[in-house]
């Protein structure tokens, strides 16, 4: 279905690994390694939303983080537009930020509380098109203001004088002022109100159709995902689990995890929420230093069998919908 | 009627395409300083005895080394208002032009320091890994030179001079200075909007300077208010072994030394020159903890 867009992001089994220095105080202690990101690909055309969803810890973040190149990637390529960004030097990765931009989770920390707004915004401008006299600077910040929503007067303000949602607003304008190909949001919305939430997704989802935008959004609300997204990964514990369309998968989710998922968003009727029964998972997330073996879900599975700690799962399946579980397809 | 509306719309048009002047946390910890009294006393009395020692001594009758052989150890007098020292030159010039001296290697040498290590500490915490490491070692190993014994072993190869004070008090006084910024840069190198500065592209020394130094530069400021006290009284300590700044020049501590060997004979010889400096030290030490007061974010 996806034949005809063109591809502008193709992640291959994207490995994201830190060292953790031992605790023993042995020198030859081996550091232990934990596995954030432990073989993810997935592909993102262009002006197409993907979303990713999991638990907390679950690696998005740092899948984020790593396309944009603020981590390394330990294996693996990520290649945009026939570039793979992991194998480049710094100065060309720089060159590559006019075209991937990234939105913070925390509005306010995410911007400099020394700057006003006007600088803030104008940062990326001022950083690639040094040349730009400073009436020009200031006419694109101010279009690029009105068009997120922010009135252009407030430009000598400082970020502390704003709400939340204008200050997520300014974080927008400040990714969209170098007129990137993709976004990647890195929960945007998830430290807004649910009033604002809303505003701001659908901020993003006219600017996207306005500019033919491509976003990766991170969330960790099903429902936004639901809302924004044309396709989506579900994590866990760093592994993808589930990439389907976003309509196929909240229609029909396969794997038992994205079920249990999905089972907890609360449902606004209290009649169906009541009689609703919600699938728990047993026990706690496993520590992404020492995963458990084969599937990393297996311990907390419901239909787990012995075959899964032998073999490790992938995702198997259509562009459509696949998903990565030894028993069911 | 009609007009009245038209009025208000013009009004209102006019107010939306007027800028917002936004307030900045400079200039909310500069209101917050204005209201703090002993702080702004402070400040006033320092520029008062700054403006002093800069023009008393142009418009004095004496010179500081003018010596009067008629006037020795004499008590304060209409024509010398602080009495004269055991050479019979005049105290109340001696006193401004050792103010001079004095404030002049506590600024500087605070200046100094502060540049120094601000630069060196914001650059370690910001590069971090190995080039931290190699920096802060080499810190440490500055750190581990006696200061005195630096002085003692300068002053016996160049021999007494005011420079030689400002390079073994700025040598040692950055490392503090140095340490302090490098923990605030620790804190900072993962605050998200350094994160979005990488993200837009911007280099490794603009983001030091424009997002780094500017949210450092409080705690540099009320360390560098308290540096200033600690360099006089340094200085002071040198002078009084007899390290410091050479006759018939002078500085505040020069003076104590001179005044306290006359202590039983000629009060004053000791007592103006110990008042100005004690009412500086108290000056710079209030309007530190002003400015603590002032930028300390919580407060807000």
């Amino acid at each position: 279905m996806n034949s005809e867009k063109k591809l502008i992001l193709d992640i291959n089994d994207l490995k994201v690994q830190f060292s953790i220095p031992s605790k023993s105080l042995l020198p030859w202690a081996k550091p232990h390694t934990l596995k954030a990101v432990d073989g993810v690909s997935l592909k993102l055309y262009e002006g197409e939303t993907l979303g990713v969803v999991g638990e907390s810890g679950c690696g998005k973040s740092t899948l984020a983080r790593a396309i944009i190149g603020l981590v390394p990637a330990s294996a693996g390529s990520v290649v945009w537009l026939g570039e793979d960004l992991t194998k480049l030097d710094h100065e060309s990765l720089r060159l590559k930020r006019k075209e991937i931009q990234m939105i913070f989770q925390d509005p306010l920390a995410s911007l400099n509380p020394r700057m006003n707004v006007g600088d803030i915004i104008a940062e990326p401008l001022r950083t690639f098109y040094p040349n730009l006299t400073k009436s020009e600077v200031k006419e694109e910040v101010k279009e690029m203001m009105y068009r997120v929503g922010l009135l252009p007067n407030v430009i000598n303000r400082y970020p502390h004088e704003f709400s939340g949602g204008q200050c997520q607003r300014i974080g927008i304008a400040r990714a969209l002022i170098l007129k990137p190909k993709m976004i990647i949001c890195d929960e945007p919305v998830s430290a807004l109100d649910v009033s604002i939430q809303a505003q701001v997704v659908n901020l993003l989802k006219e600017l996207q159709n306005e500019l033919g935008l491509s976003l990766v959004f991170i969330a960790h609300d099903l429902s936004v995902v639901k809302h924004i997204a044309d396709r989506v990964l579900v994590m866990y514990l760093g592994n993808p689990v589930e990439l389907a369309e976003c309509d196929a998968l909240f229609a029909e989710p396969k794997h038992p995890y994205t079920q249990a998922l999905m089972s907890a968003v609360p449902i606004p009727d209290p009649r169906i929420e009541r009689a609703k029964k919600i699938q728990m998972l047993e026990g706690e997330l496993p520590s992404p230093i020492n995963p458990p073996s084969g599937c990393v879900f297996r311990t907390r599975c419901p239909i787990a069998t012995a075959e899964c700690s032998k073999e490790k799962p992938q995702l198997k399946g259509n562009e459509i919908h696949s998903l990565s579980c030894l028993l069911r397809s | 009627m009609l007009t009245k509306k038209q009025n208000i719309d013009a009004i209102d048009s006019f107010s939306e395409n007027l800028e917002i002047e936004g307030r900045s946390l400079w200039k909310d910890a500069r209101i917050r300083f204005m209201r703090n009294k002993a702080a702004m006393v402070s400040l006033i009395i320092l520029c008062m005895i700054t403006l002093a020692v800069i023009f008393v001594p142009m418009f004095a009758e004496f010179t500081y080394d003018d010596t009067d052989w008629y006037a020795l150890h004499q008590a304060p007098s209409t024509l010398h208002l602080f009495g004269t020292d055991s050479l019979g030159r005049d105290l109340f010039v001696r006193t401004f032009i050792g103010g001079r001296i004095s404030l002049m290697v506590g600024i500087l040498g605070a200046l100094v320091a502060v540049v120094i290590g601000t630069v060196y500490g914001a650059a370690s915490g910001f590069l971090g890994g190995k080039v931290d490491r190699a920096m802060m070692r080499l810190l440490e190993i500055l750190y581990s030179i006696p200061f005195m014994f630096l002085v003692i072993v300068l002053v016996t190869f160049f021999g007494r001079h005011i420079v030689l004070i400002f390079v073994a008090i700025g040598a040692i006084a950055w490392l503090d200075m140095a340490r302090i910024v490098r923990g605030q840069t620790l804190s900072l190198r993962n605050k998200e909007f350094i994160e979005a500065a990488h993200v837009c592209g911007v280099s490794n020394w603009n983001i030091i300077r424009r997002h780094i130094i500017p949210n450092v530069l409080g705690i540099v400021a009320v360390y560098s208010t308290l540096l200033v006290p600690s360099m006089i009284l340094t200085e002071s300590f040198l002078s009084f072994l007899g390290l410091g700044v050479q006759e018939p020049m002078t500085s505040w501590g020069a003076l104590l030394q001179e005044g306290a060997q006359t202590m039983e004979i000629a009060i004053w010889q000791i007592a103006f020159p110990a008042a100005f400096m004690v009412i500086t030290l108290f000056c710079f030490n209030y309007i530190g903890d002003g400015l603590r007061d002032a930028l300390d974010p919580k407060d807000r």
